[in-house]
């Protein structure tokens, strides 16, 4: 039922609703560090049941957006609400939320079911109660064989769980991770992001989880939040961000993408045309961006939106830049190929390996056209 | 070319030494661990020896004032330990060494009470601020540990800096008689053994991991409630080294007794040095010696137990 529910939510876009109350409002929070600007007059709105990812490099001030709404920092200025409650003087320990902390922070000196239970013992959860939720939750990340060893017994992946495991037992409204599988290799953490979307699914939690790991945050998320020096740049579900990013820095974080700089010749409700020296072609969007003409612009096209023909196209003048394979790069299921543009620019393209030794493959130092359909691009302001 | 053969020939002194070592029987590991084995052996071991050896004898007028160990004049058998046994029958040594334990014990405990929120306070101040205030913890081992003794006899006495400070704003009308009482001997020990306390303390608080007490708020879990689960716990072997460091030396401690103390101050520091100066008996002053020397070995025995305990255990 409650997986149902949840899913439902995502489906129906809840935040697109605008009769939905969301569950966390952030109001023009700000936090200063003496003169660093931590987080800069963040806005923000959660609702229940999400699990919104907080994305952006090291020191974009992720964590400390985070380290505010468990209680660990006050905000300079600005509110937040959790549940409708103003959250300014209600110190940690009275808060819904429960948070896992990217160094685990698990108490050395109790066993990994003390650390579990510590929790619980402080609602005075009756004993009874507290050994049956123990022993169930540390079923779930499979870590009851080691109930009774100690912290520094334990390998990384393994407290990693006990962490998580802490943090799920009180079964808070807001879960709040913070960087949750850092310490995971590839598998255990595939295996760990389904185990933390059905916990979300079984439990309708609400999750915060601050990463820098855009793939993490493009699984996990029923949204994401891309930051950047303390400042929320852009939000959307992964998809939005993925394919329609809004400035330079969305679009160059999250994947890889060729940048082409260049000026507006027509902008039209259906279409926009832009010459870009540097991609050597004349790049044609099928859709308008309303902005004055000759305006300066970026052209953002992912490297899979790519294609590469050696024939010269009938179009050529349009979305087709010649250049010369300079690198090609063999990855298995794909292969990125790097080009360099009459202009002197180097683009990126991907292209699948749908048959084996293609006939007439493209080869090094080949002679190239780089086209892309005119649906593609996406033009930045900035 | 020629200027290679000097070096060929003649092997680099570190070389040398390494071949001497060898030649007899000696890893260079070991004999950088020599050095000190042999200092402890010459000045701590044999003297010890000395003095088991002295508690066993008999006093006598003589130079030196008490038997030989062997020969015609050497003590029975039967009465080799009769020293020993005074000590068990004796109510002077007995009360002595009582009143030395409870002094230790109970400035141990003060130590502690003023110790840990000082060493708390000093580990969650900013790195510049922390090490002024440590200078200020170690500033008075700069001065002559008698003179800060003495100095307390002038702070405490009757004419004292405190009795007039007392009677001048009014809080009393008589001065009050503090030196040479256990009160004055209780302030002479805690202060002169608090540091000993501070900075095992904090090295130890000042290694803890903040984010634990953030786990435990966030836990649900209160600050005080944190500070007695989380971080006792966590600054136990601290809390284990500073005692140690307080009671051992407090046990036979000397100096503080005696000008603080009063002349009814019976401890066994006092003891020792009256069987040995005044009553020449230095049997006896080796035997009541080398009883508390087994009495404070068994508690440093324990202290490296649960030093052990904690290097077992993480960070």
């Amino acid at each position: 039922m409650a997986a149902e529910r949840a899913r439902a939510e995502t489906t129906t876009q809840v935040w697109n609703d605008p009769n939905a109350k969301p569950y966390i409002r952030i109001e023009n929070v700000t936090k200063k560090f003496g003169d660093f600007v931590a987080v800069n007059d963040v806005s923000l709105n959660i609702y229940r049941g999400e699990l919104f990812a907080l994305l952006g490099g090291s020191g974009c001030g992720k964590t400390t957006l985070l380290r505010m709404l468990a209680g660990f920092e006050q905000p300079t200025s600005g509110k937040i609400y959790i549940d409708d409650v103003d959250m300014a003087d209600i110190p940690p320990y009275e808060r819904p939320t429960n948070m896992m902390f990217q160094s685990y922070a698990l108490f050395p000196h109790m066993t990994v079911e003390q650390n579990v239970a510590f929790g619980l013992k402080q609602d005075k959860t009756p004993a009874e109660q507290v050994k049956t939720r123990v022993g169930s939750i540390l079923d779930m990340v499979q870590m009851r064989q080691f109930a009774h060893r100690k912290p520094h017994q334990l390998s990384g992946g393994q407290r990693q769980r006990v962490a998580l495991a802490r943090s799920l037992v009180k079964e808070p409204k807001l879960l709040l991770l913070d960087e949750p599988l850092g310490a995971l290799d590839k598998k255990l953490r595939e295996a760990t992001q389904f185990e933390i979307m059905n916990i979300q699914d079984r439990l309708g939690i609400t999750f915060i989880v601050v990463t820098h790991d855009q793939e993490e945050a493009m699984t996990l998320s029923t949204r994401i939040g891309v930051m950047n020096s303390g400042q929320i740049v852009q939000v959307g579900t992964p998809k939005e961000i993925y394919e329609y990013p809004n400035t330079k820095f969305v679009a160059d974080f999250i994947g890889s993408v060729n940048l082409f700089e260049g000026h507006i010749v027509e902008d039209e409700p259906g279409h926009v045309l832009i010459s870009a020296p540097e991609a050597g072609t004349e790049i044609y969007i099928d859709h308008g961006i309303s902005s004055a003409p000759g305006a300066k612009v970026w052209v953002a096209i992912r490297p899979e939106k790519m294609d590469l023909t050696k024939n010269r196209p009938d179009d050529s003048d349009r979305n087709s830049a010649p250049g010369i394979v300079k690198g090609i790069a063999y990855m298995g299921n794909l292969s990125v190929y790097l080009i360099k543009l009459d202009s002197g620019k180097e683009v990126k393209v991907t292209m699948s390996n749908q048959r084996r030794a293609a006939e007439h493959a493209i080869d090094w130092d080949d002679r190239v056209y780089v086209t892309w359909h005119a649906n593609s691009p996406v033009a930045l302001l900035s | 070319m020629a200027s290679d053969i000097p070096y060929q020939t003649s092997l680099p002194l570190g070389a040398q030494l390494h071949r001497l070592l060898a030649a007899i029987g000696l890893r260079p590991r070991a004999a950088v661990i020599l050095v000190p084995y042999l200092w402890l052996t010459i000045f701590f071991v044999v003297p010890c020896f000395i003095i088991l050896k002295i508690s066993l004898a008999q006093t006598l007028i003589a130079q030196p004032p008490y038997t030989p160990m062997l020969g015609p004049d050497s003590v029975p058998h039967e009465q080799i330990f009769d020293n020993f046994k005074r000590l068990g029958n004796d109510l002077l040594y007995i009360v002595a060494y009582g009143n030395s334990l409870k002094l230790a014990a109970i400035s141990t405990v003060l130590c502690l009470l003023i110790g840990y929120p000082m060493a708390y306070g000093i580990a969650r101040c900013s790195p510049s601020t922390r090490s002024l205030l440590l200078l200020a913890i170690i500033l008075p081992f700069w001065t002559s540990f008698l003179i800060r003794v003495y100095a307390w006899m002038s702070i405490l006495g009757k004419e004292g800096v405190l009795n007039d400070f007392l009677l001048a704003i009014g809080v009393i009308n008589e001065p009050l008689q503090i030196l040479y009482t256990p009160t004055a001997m209780y302030i002479g020990i805690v202060y002169a053994y608090l540091p000993f306390m501070i900075l095992p303390l904090y090295s130890n608080l000042e290694k803890m991991d903040m984010s634990l007490l953030e786990a435990a708020a966030d836990l649900g879990c209160r600050p005080f409630k944190a500070f007695c689960v989380i971080t006792i716990p966590l600054s136990l072997p601290g809390i284990i080294a500073g005692s140690l460091l307080v009671f051992i030396p407090a046990v036979g401690e000397y100096v503080i007794p005696e000008l603080l103390g009063g002349p009814d101050a019976l401890m066994i520091g006092r003891v020792v040095y009256n069987e040995f100066s005044q009553n020449r008996d230095w049997p006896m002053s080796s035997a009541v010696a080398v009883a508390i020397l087994l009495a404070l070995v068994i508690p440093i025995m324990l202290f490296q137990y649960f030093q052990n305990k904690a290097q077992e255990a993480p960070k």
